[in-house]
């Protein structure tokens, strides 16, 4: 695996289970994230649903940059950044809308759908030696996978099927149609943007599962129902007791990605027999309805219902996306964008956005109290006092992992459901990522070597 | 020139504005459950968001409630669960609970008219400026304004509906612990 400098592995020690809080308030650190992570990085920015016809177009974010992503003439997606190439003016004022044309409201520079140059004033004889094609807006580099939008802007970064390192199938699962059929997801109306004082990475690690029963207990008892969306398994040897939970795990990728994992079972019940559609009939019948379809299609994998946070900034929480966007060490801009099938009737959207309502977002009961441990945590950490003690992330530092992934033919390195085994592997990506000069030195081989590690020492450390 | 205001739009126009403000002191004192008591059972509570959209298509501003998302989409039963998490003792995010100043200004009967006088509903439009501050410093003040439909019930007035415009496209607080 990739060897750390000394001074990366002051600031992310793996082997011993500790990260330094000052990755999450040193401005010199803050800046070399933004060009090697963020700018070498997939992102999410979108989904093409926010996007159907020619000429529609969002406000996208990369990193503390705005980007906008396009649909063209020719159906294809661009995501160029909003900023002239004239004085680096914004280009596009609006969050969406319909346009061929994006006119700098300052010299009147004016782009096409695909981010070209098409327009000057006083191009004819004021620019008689400039050649328009080399000043379009600056491209990224753009992927779909189901539907979802990813960009980069590193030309020599891995395709994102490499770069996922085998985590599409986990990708998959809330991308998918409920009845398992490919593309079936759209964004319902409305990102929902906020602000909240705490760095970008504090909220990005999953799963920790070990905050629910106190962060979430008023959530738990005042109402009483999982915050997810996913299903709910019978009481008994599977309750949420703190112990292992049979056949959950977290489960994380050398490339940075981590999730937790409830193995899929011949025995689960369908996704509508959760207790969270107690009160929203038309969703649990219509979830009864399409998940049959899945299993049909899917087989017993079709009760995978997994929330992978993608490296770096990326994550899920049930059929919810949520990005969270730097805004400097100590600020964080969150956007979270809500999935439903594209074709489900409007009473079955209009349950699922009051249930999102009610518990994502800033005012979601459940966030809430998420939101509140993160700024606090924030807060308590500036001082020099602070700024000296390593954060602990001990917890079965140990143990080697349970079970490697051959034994469920699952991808990702599986680790016990109570275990900081996600956290160390995301912070020892990110020092991978912040001290590599460039893509072969972080490439997926290293990764895989690493995987190589793992399976060998089955600690991989 | 509005017309004339005769005197029994002008005692509706204060018995409202009383009403608003024994709301907002509801709310300040924490007295969450007597708040509560203010809606109707089928009570609406809406905060769409606000997009930047061009001038020419300000239709497209307000997220659309029940279809897109918003700040809140709640009824009386989801604010009265959010009432008793504040009421656990440990939602963090409340916990210990915030000073919160709400001003009510700009009070105006929409629809208004003598023959609204007596009518069972009336709609009110008004502006709010919320205060919050939170621990030692966190402060956070939101601005818009409301458009309520009032219901007289057995003699009482009730909210049978609030619509909320937060003036913020990117919210610029961390959360939305209060009440509007």
């Amino acid at each position: 695996m990739v060897q750390l400098t000394r001074e990366m592995k002051r600031l992310v020690d793996s082997e011993n289970g500790t990260v330094s809080r000052e990755i999450f308030w040193n401005q010199d650190i803050y800046d070399q994230e933004m060009e090697q992570v963020f700018a070498r990085s997939w992102l999410f920015v979108g989904h093409e649903s926010q996007i159907p016809n020619p000429g529609d177009y969002f406000l996208g974010r990369m990193g503390e940059e705005a980007v906008v992503v396009s649909r063209a003439r020719d159906g294809g997606i661009y995501v160029f950044l909003n900023s002239c190439r004239h004085r680096g003016n914004r280009v596009c004022r609006y969050d969406h809308g319909n346009s061929f044309t994006h006119v700098c409201s300052f010299h009147g520079w004016t782009y096409d759908a695909t981010g070209a140059l098409v327009a000057l004033p006083y191009h004819e004889n004021g620019y008689d030696q400039m050649d328009k094609s080399k000043w379009g807006l600056m491209q990224a580099r753009v992927e779909v996978f189901q539907g979802s939008i990813w960009a980069t802007w590193d030309k020599s970064a891995p395709s994102f099927h490499e770069y996922l390192g085998g985590a599409d199938m986990y990708l998959a699962t809330g991308l998918l149609h409920t009845d398992g059929s490919d593309n079936g997801a759209e964004v319902l109306g409305g990102v929902v943007k906020w602000r909240l004082g705490c760095n970008w990475k504090v909220p990005c690690p999953d799963t920790d599962i070990t905050h629910g029963w106190i962060t979430h207990r008023s959530t738990a008892l005042a109402l009483g129902v999982g915050a997810t969306g996913n299903p709910v398994r019978p009481q008994g040897d599977r309750s949420l007791a703190v112990g292992q939970v049979r056949s959950r795990y977290t489960v994380s990728f050398p490339e940075g990605h981590t999730m937790g994992v409830t193995i899929p079972e011949e025995a689960d019940p369908g996704w509508g027999e959760s207790g969270t559609w107690n009160e929203r009939p038309a969703v649990r019948e219509y979830l009864r309805e399409k998940f049959e379809l899945r299993r049909k299609r899917l087989g017993v994998m079709a009760h995978l219902s997994v929330g992978p946070a993608i490296f770096p900034n990326e994550g899920w929480l049930g059929r919810v996306v949520r990005i969270m966007h730097p805004q400097g060490p100590a600020m964080t801009e969150i956007w979270t964008y809500f999935f439903v099938d594209k074709d489900a009737p409007q009473e079955v959207k209009t349950e699922l956005a009051n249930y999102y309502e009610l518990y994502y977002g800033p005012g979601g009961v459940t966030q809430q109290d998420d939101m509140e441990n993160w700024y606090a945590l924030t807060i308590a950490s500036k001082g020099p006092v602070a700024q000296k003690l390593d954060l602990n992330y001990q917890m079965r530092l140990s143990e080697p992992p349970l079970h490697g992934p051959t034994e469920f033919d699952m991808p990702g390195l599986f680790a016990h459901n109570y275990s900081d085994e996600n956290h160390r592997r995301y912070y020892q990506r990110w020092a991978e990522v912040m001290q590599a000069k460039d893509w072969g030195e972080m490439a997926p081989t290293q990764a895989a070597a690493a995987r190589g590690d793992w399976m060998t020492n089955r600690n991989g450390r | 020139m509005a017309d004339l205001l005769s005197n029994e739009e002008l005692l509706l126009r204060l018995e409202i504005e009383d009403f608003l403000y024994m709301e907002a002191d509801l709310l300040d004192e924490h007295r969450y459950e007597e708040w509560l008591d203010l809606f109707t059972e089928d009570a609406r509570y809406h905060a769409p968001m606000k997009r930047n959209v061009s001038s020419k298509e300000m239709d497209k501003e307000l997220t659309r409630e029940s279809i897109e998302m918003s700040w809140f989409d709640e009824g009386k039963d989801t604010l009265e669960k959010r009432v008793a998490q504040i009421r656990t003792g440990v939602h963090w995010a409340e916990e210990p609970l915030s000073r919160v100043t709400h001003f009510v200004s700009n009070v105006r009967l929409l629809d208004s008219g003598s023959d609204k006088v007596g009518a069972g509903e009336i709609r009110v439009k008004s502006r709010f400026l919320v205060h919050r501050n939170r621990l030692e410093d966190e402060d956070n003040t939101w601005i818009g304004n409301r458009i309520d439909t009032l219901r007289r019930v057995d003699g009482q007035w009730k909210i049978a509906r609030r619509e909320i415009y937060l003036d913020q496209n990117v919210l610029l607080s961390k959360n939305l612990t209060n009440f509007f």
